[in-house]
């Protein structure tokens, strides 16, 4: 993965940019929740929208749409990707 | 498990209240939520349905029987799942008819619009019962959305016979009754892929290995049961006892701790 | 006990797999899930190829608008609206049809009654009594559900409804709930019961309790019918020409109601019974699809609508017959029915009811759908109907008995905050397994209820509007 920078929490992306997990600081029913949708470190995640008022925020990744809400997607840490738009 | 016709019929009615005729096929259909499970359970079974509850669980239960070339078919239909690793009572469930009530063929609906997510639930099922088939449904929808499914090859990767469906339309619902029949007559012998995990899974795996395949009195996967232990997972120990009679013991280790 | 093991015990390899995997730094438990989907990944990437495509520019152009800042609370409003101004609209000339088709039917089977020389309360009980309730229950009932529940399953089908659930999430975590209780809550219109039910999709246990407690507070199809017919009465019919459009915004407003009192109560739960902080949400927004038409139709008729009908007439058919009973047993000059309204009088003339709109209420317990009918059947006891078709004759029954405006709007009001029916406590109590939960659902709408149209009505006549 080219173009990698600094390590931003899932919740600090804005809409159209893509990123990779690197990690995820949730526990309990909610992580494995996530990682059973296949949110596991080194996964290619785009966030696509905010709901109406800002909150939850909508996820694509492996080809599904994903609402989470923005406490839980501040435990996500993520790598930005520059170049990642083709990836996903 | 190698259960005799008759123990398998008690096992099912007592531990999970379904009655299945002597000399009907026991079929499981599983899947994740929404990728059209209950089309093809309702275009199977019809109207010859009966829902309920799990015993003891807020969770719907459906079966339906149905007749293929002169066979009858009791098809139960698991509740929806992302996964078998049992954090949730549905999952606990799903693994629990599929481990201990050993249906005949097992068909893996998938949604072919996201195939990742849904092959990690295949292939946790592969890991559990060998007489599987995949069942790629919503192909419209892939279609739609110009994904390309290599059927053949899918079918070569995974082992286990994959039929191409597009249910809300009727498309290969003969087919997929006709390889169920096939698998279940043990005419088509199935060989699924099983999950090769990083070396140090494999290596815990091996350490276990030669401890566990007594437990089960050789009834399970020794494999699958030491990935259980690593994965720490008590509620399948509570089911194995449950199922298998292996209680005190268990019982003592867990007031122990 | 360990004698019949083989030579480890369960108790034993589990301890020696909790030291293998407390060696490991890292959790066996997530490493076999990443491994799970590299396994995954090997496998996609030799039969699965992508070509791009307009579909999934299509989803994201809809999602554009659908949850839109601008458009995303308007459009559901708008659809909401538009949602029952069809089912009126739409419901109003067959229910007319049924009304006269089935009470035409009644006049020839008393004809047949009288041929046969049944006795007089024979004829009473069986055509006054059941038949006459079942004539209503159905020609008020079976339009409305049958333009409804396509309409609504056409929405569940396109998915459509994920969307909400994403929109609202944010209110629902202002009142510390889940935002996956506005699915429930949709569900709720259907039938509450059902809306109980669905309950099962919210993860936390403290959410969940609370999305079953407030579910009464969506209306559910069985009160609808007593919605709509009280608003086209009172409400509607004020206003000539936009009859339609207007109740549909009357039924719209009240809906609006229910779920900001759904809010208001989730919320006071929150910091008192079911305390708590908001949980997480996981919500899976699918593509949307277009819906097919035959199987909508055919589940919407066939496992709603008749569903629902024939639980209706299953209780409405007894209910009628004992109606018919009571008010047919004279004490000294007054009819049971009518002592037992009376009895009730004073405690709803304090709520701006009357003792027979409590009746039916209680009554209604047992299926909400039967309550107008009862209503009507109560008041005709004493009374005269002779045009049973138009909303006219109605309404001359309703204000012969004493009903104002005010007596409308409290009607419709606690038709939509009042206990849920006996199929929800029962619901309720399989789904919690607990008799506590049970009484609190029957009490919570019960007191919302009682305490709206009370301070309501007490507000309108110490200003001497009515």
């Amino acid at each position: 993965m080219k173009g990698a920078e600094r390590i931003d929490a899932l919740a600090d992306l804005s809409p159209g940019s893509v990123c990779q997990i690197v990690s995820l600081e949730l526990s309990g029913l909610l992580r494995r929740r996530i990682l059973d949708l296949g949110i596991v470190p080194g996964t290619l995640i785009r966030c696509i929208r905010r709901g109406p008022s800002g909150d939850p925020t909508a996820y694509l990744v492996r080809e599904t749409l994903i609402a989470l809400r923005s406490e839980d997607a501040a435990q996500i840490s993520v790598r930005t990707l520059l170049n990642g738009e083709e990836c996903i | 498990m190698n259960l005799s016709a008759k123990q398998k019929r008690s096992l099912w009615q007592d531990h999970f209240g379904i009655t299945i005729a002597a000399g009907q096929y026991g079929v499981a259909l599983a899947g994740n939520p929404n990728v059209g499970k209950s089309t093809i359970f309702n275009a199977l079974t019809g109207l010859h349905q009966h829902t309920g509850n799990w015993p003891g669980k807020t969770v719907d239960n459906a079966q339906g029987g149905f007749q293929y070339q002169q066979k009858s078919f009791l098809m139960v239909d698991l509740p929806g799942t992302y996964s078998l690793l049992a954090h949730t009572v549905e999952e606990q469930i799903a693994r629990d008819f599929l481990c201990f009530a050993s249906p005949d063929v097992t068909v893996v609906v998938l949604d072919a619009t996201c195939l990742e997510r849904n092959l990690n639930l295949a292939l946790q099922v592969f890991e559990i019962t060998p007489n599987v088939i995949v069942c790629l449904n919503l192909m419209d929808e892939a279609q739609k959305k110009r994904l390309k499914i290599d059927v053949q090859s899918l079918e070569r990767e995974l082992g286990v016979p994959v039929v191409a469906t597009a249910a809300r339309q009727g498309e290969g619902l003969i087919e997929l009754q006709e390889k169920i029949l096939q698998v279940a007559s043990g005419a088509l012998p199935t060989n699924p892929r099983q999950i090769l995990y990083s070396p140090e899974v494999e290596k815990a795996v091996e350490h276990l290995l030669p401890m566990v395949g007594s437990i089960a009195n050789n009834t399970l996967s020794p494999r699958w049961l030491a990935l259980r232990l690593l994965d720490g997972d008590r509620s399948f120990l509570d089911s194995l006892s449950s199922f298998l009679g292996v209680n005190s013991c268990w019982e003592g280790a867990r007031c122990a701790q | 006990m360990c004698a019949m093991m083989p030579t480890r015990s369960l108790s034993e390899v589990w301890s020696e797999a909790e030291i293998v995997r407390r060696s490991y730094p890292n959790s066996f438990s997530d490493q076999m899930v990443a491994d799970i989907y590299g396994n995954v990944e090997q496998i996609t990437n030799n039969v699965l190829t992508k070509q791009g495509s307009k579909r999934y520019l299509f989803d994201q152009k809809l999602d554009d608008l659908v949850t839109s800042k601008r458009f995303g609370y308007p459009l559901m409003l708008l659809l909401l609206v538009i949602v029952f101004w069809i089912t009126m609209a739409g419901a109003n000339v067959p229910s007319r049809l049924l009304a006269s088709g089935l009470f035409a039917f009644q006049d020839q089977l008393t004809l047949w009654f009288q041929w046969i020389g049944t006795p007089s309360w024979v004829h009473g009980v069986l055509v006054l009594g059941v038949y006459r309730t079942l004539a209503w229950v159905i020609a008020v009932m079976l339009p409305p559900m049958a333009i409804f529940f396509p309409l609504f399953t056409l929405l569940e089908d396109s998915g459509y409804l994920p969307r909400i659930a994403f929109n609202l999430d944010h209110i629902f975590k202002k009142a510390k709930a889940c935002g996956k209780q506005s699915l429930t809550m949709c569900m709720g219109f259907g039938c509450n019961a059902a809306g109980v039910t669905a309950c099962r999709i919210i993860d936390s246990p403290r959410e969940r309790l609370i999305a079953i407690l407030t579910n009464s507070f969506v209306p559910c199809n069985g009160r609808f019918p007593t919605l709509i017919v009280v608003s086209s009465i009172f409400i509607g019919g004020a206003v000539a020409p936009y009859t339609g459009l207007v109740n549909a915004l009357v039924i719209s407003g009240l809906i609006l109601l229910g779920i900001a009192t759904t809010l208001l109560i989730s919320w006071l739960l929150s910091l008192t019974i079911l305390k708590g902080e908001p949980s997480s949400l996981v919500l899976e927004l699918p593509s949307y699809r277009r819906p097919q038409l035959g199987s909508v139709i055919y589940r919407s008729i066939l496992d709603r609508t008749l569903f629902v009908l024939r639980r209706a007439v299953l209780i409405a058919a007894p209910a009628g017959g004992v109606i018919w009973i009571l008010g047919n047993i004279y004490i000294g000059q007054q009819s049971l029915l009518t002592s037992l309204g009376q009895a009730l009088n004073p405690f709803g003339q304090l709520f701006g009811l009357d003792g027979f709109i409590l009746m039916a209420f209680i009554l209604g317990l047992a299926a909400n759908e039967i309550v107008l009918p009862i209503l009507l059947m109560s008041y005709l006891s004493t009374g005269y109907l002779q045009d049973f078709t138009s909303l006219e004759g109605l309404r001359s029954v309703l204000v012969s008995n004493g009903w104002t405006w005010l007596t409308a709007i409290n009607m419709m009001l606690f038709s939509l905050l009042h206990w849920p029916c006996s199929t929800t406590l029962l619901t309720t109590y399989k789904e919690t397994g607990s008799k506590k939960w049970v009484l609190l659902s029957f009490l919570i709408p019960t007191m919302t209820g009682l305490s709206v149209i009370f301070i309501f009505t007490q507000c309108v006549r110490f200003l001497g509007l009515v």
